[in-house]
């Protein structure tokens, strides 16, 4: 398979006045065409800002200050704002959690769909741009494409606009789709069949996918790869069957254990201590190990990152644990 | 023993309408709860679970007195009180108190914890100044807030400590009912285990009994006993938790469960993408409302409102075709 997009030792710092926050801190992964990955992890953790740092996206006082996004051959951190505002909604689109913000309120659905495609396809005309708008949304189910599309975003309900974000992110066929909690606040039945159609059609076009997201039953349905994160790094990565069904590292394994399951029952539920640090006050050492119930004075020095059963883990206690 | 003293609230035939505008000389009815019938017993759970705008949360409300019901009797404590004001309750209003999901509007922001924690206690019992710390200070305990803690603001705290907060502030007055509505969906992964593990110990040591309102299938499976299945204002399935999960009837639990993601039957089935909407509240069909919907349907179906069928055994169940 080919290589769609590697990140290499991303940093996105923020200079705030309390202090530098790093919030995306040395983070590295990649995606192979038709490939979707999951970056999970609690809020704070850095899985958003990685997602608009793909794209530079960051406002001030947030900047990319190292590391490589190669996407095709390219390397993003080095293109001009208008080379990377002629990728976005592109070669590369972005669908975020609210689709109620990311519609605009005082323009029809359809104009909205059809100046997507214009503005990257100057030489479509405005009826090809109309036809392949209305071809979208019947695509993502929306009930009568042709009449909804002199729909306003407010006379749509919540799942409807998250179709026709969608049908915009993917009008230009993208090569790689990047999804920030896009069901989070949705239902659970319409959840499920934006995620179905998510993954069908990133299949279906061969693009690739990054799944931004806190729901690790959702990464477990959806993605080839998993990356977990944790105050702004990447602590364990690799393969969905390895990462949710053998994890490794000890916050993987406890965000997974304290999960109520549908089929099993327990009084009890498993609980990770404490609660994750500031990112201006992070523990000495690896970030986690105030909460670990394995960590000791070894665990004073952040852990490298290791090659263990087919996964990257950053851990010292990972083989005494396992 | 006769059915009052095991069942602490009886609600019956209860009623919530909304008057909607549709235009400047129109207004229409919304019915956000028709005819709700739901006993809860002393000591267990009864979870609520719906999509939005099923009226899990009106029927709260209602409960709770923040609304007031049109139709209909809420039994608690012999006294009917589905038609007051919280004013007009009296004594019954401090043995119900409330739980709400988001503990970043629910705390008053200029308070103190040792305040906001007071005010029930002053307004509810006779306790003199030191009494009343000595209660503070036991529901501290009970609910693992740090004594240090009582003079800091509720900005001062995380997500999951502030719901700490406010599940003391609930049970400070010793209420017989606690509705908790969402209390751990605005929650972290790792922080919703701790409130619910704290719910969960609470209620076996001071025998509280819980209305849970939630959207949260695989919660409801963890600490129900009892559990009712909304749509669209009315109970569709009541059963124990082991009737509604081991042999759903109703084909809208079916179509619910089947579209929660499960970590550990993560299959994404086509079958999501025939689950439609749930329609408008305003102006809803004469025959069973799941209708436009319903694999099962057929023209029984439409022709009139289907009863909720007791089938014996606690189980209850609105659908012809079951």
């Amino acid at each position: 398979m080919s290589e769609m997009l590697r990140v290499e030792n991303l940093k996105t710092y923020f200079d705030t006045r309390k202090g530098l926050v790093k919030a995306v801190d040395g983070i590295s992964f990649s995606i192979n065409k038709g490939e979707i990955l999951g970056i999970v992890g609690e809020s704070g953790a850095g899985k958003s800002i990685t997602g608009f740092s793909l794209i530079n996206l960051i406002d001030s006082p947030g900047e990319i200050v190292d590391g490589s996004i190669l996407f095709n051959d390219r390397e993003l951190t080095q293109l001009s704002e208008d080379e990377l505002s002629k990728i976005r909604g592109g070669d590369i689109s972005m669908i975020f959690q609210d689709p109620q913000m990311s519609l605009n309120p005082v323009i029809t659905i359809g104009k909205q769909l059809i100046e997507t495609v214009t503005y990257h396809n100057s030489e479509t005309s405005k009826q090809d741009a109309h036809k392949k708008a209305v071809e979208m949304l019947e695509l993502v189910g929306m009930p009568a494409p042709e009449k909804r599309m002199a729909s306003y975003p407010h006379q749509l309900s919540g799942g409807m606009k998250q179709r026709v974000v969608i049908a915009m992110a993917l009008i230009n066929s993208p090569k790689l789709l990047i999804a920030d909690e896009p069901t989070t606040a949705l239902d659970v039945t319409i959840q499920a069949q934006i995620l179905f159609l998510m993954k069908k059609l990133t299949k279906e076009f061969g693009s690739s996918l990054v799944l931004i997201t806190h729901d690790i039953a959702v990464v477990a349905q959806m993605c080839d790869k998993i990356a977990v994160m944790y105050a702004g790094r990447i602590v364990e990565y690799g393969s969905n069957k390895d990462i949710l069904y053998n994890p490794k590292h000890p916050y993987t394994k406890g965000l997974i254990q304290c999960l109520p399951k549908l089929n099993e029952e327990k009084k009890r539920l498993y609980q990770i201590p404490g609660v994750m640090p500031s990112l201006l006050h992070l523990p000495e050492g690896c970030y986690f190990s105030d909460r670990c119930p394995f960590a000791d004075e070894e665990c004073k020095v952040y852990p490298e990152t290791i090659t263990l059963e087919g996964r990257l883990v950053s851990c010292h206690k990972v083989k005494q644990i396992s | 023993m006769p059915q009052s003293q095991t069942n602490i609230l009886k609600i019956e035939n209860v009623e919530k309408i909304f008057e909607i505008k549709v235009s400047s000389f129109k207004s229409k009815n919304l019915y956000a709860l028709n005819k709700i019938t739901l006993d809860v017993e002393r000591g267990k759970t009864v979870s609520v679970v719906g999509e939005s705008g099923c009226g899990k949360t009106t029927l709260g409300k209602v409960v709770s007195g923040l609304y007031q019901a049109e139709k209909g009797t809420i039994a608690f404590h012999d006294q009917d009180i589905a038609h007051k004001k919280p004013q007009q309750r009296g004594h019954l209003q401090k043995d119900i108190q409330m739980i709400f999901q988001d503990p970043y509007s629910s705390l008053n922001p200029r308070k103190k914890v040792k305040d906001i924690l007071e005010q029930p206690l002053k307004i509810h019992t006779n306790l003199n100044r030191e009494e009343r710390m000595e209660a503070i200070e036991k529901t501290c305990a009970d609910v693992g807030i740090d004594l240090g803690y009582l003079s800091r603001y509720p900005h001062q705290f995380s997500g999951g400590q502030r719901q700490r907060i406010a599940i003391a502030r609930a049970i400070i007055l010793n209420p017989d009912l606690v509705i908790a509505d969402e209390p751990i969906s605005a929650l972290d992964v790792s922080i919703q285990a701790q409130v619910l593990n704290l719910m969960m110990d609470l209620q076996e040591k001071l025998n509280l009994t819980y209305l849970f309102i939630t959207h949260d299938i695989s919660v409801v499976k963890h600490l129900s006993d009892y559990v009712a299945v909304m749509y669209l204002g009315e109970i569709v399935e009541y059963g124990t938790k082991e009737q509604i999960f081991s042999n759903p009837q109703h084909p809208y639990t079916k179509m619910l469960f089947l579209a929660v993601p499960d970590i550990d039957n993560p299959v994404l089935s086509e079958k999501v993408l025939e689950t439609g909407e749930i329609p408008s509240p305003i102006d809803l069909p004469d025959g069973c409302y799941f209708a436009g919907r319903c694999p099962l349907k057929d023209a029984d179906c439409e022709k009139e409102h289907p009863p909720l069928l007791d089938k014996g055994d606690q189980y209850k169940v609105r659908c012809i075709k079951v």
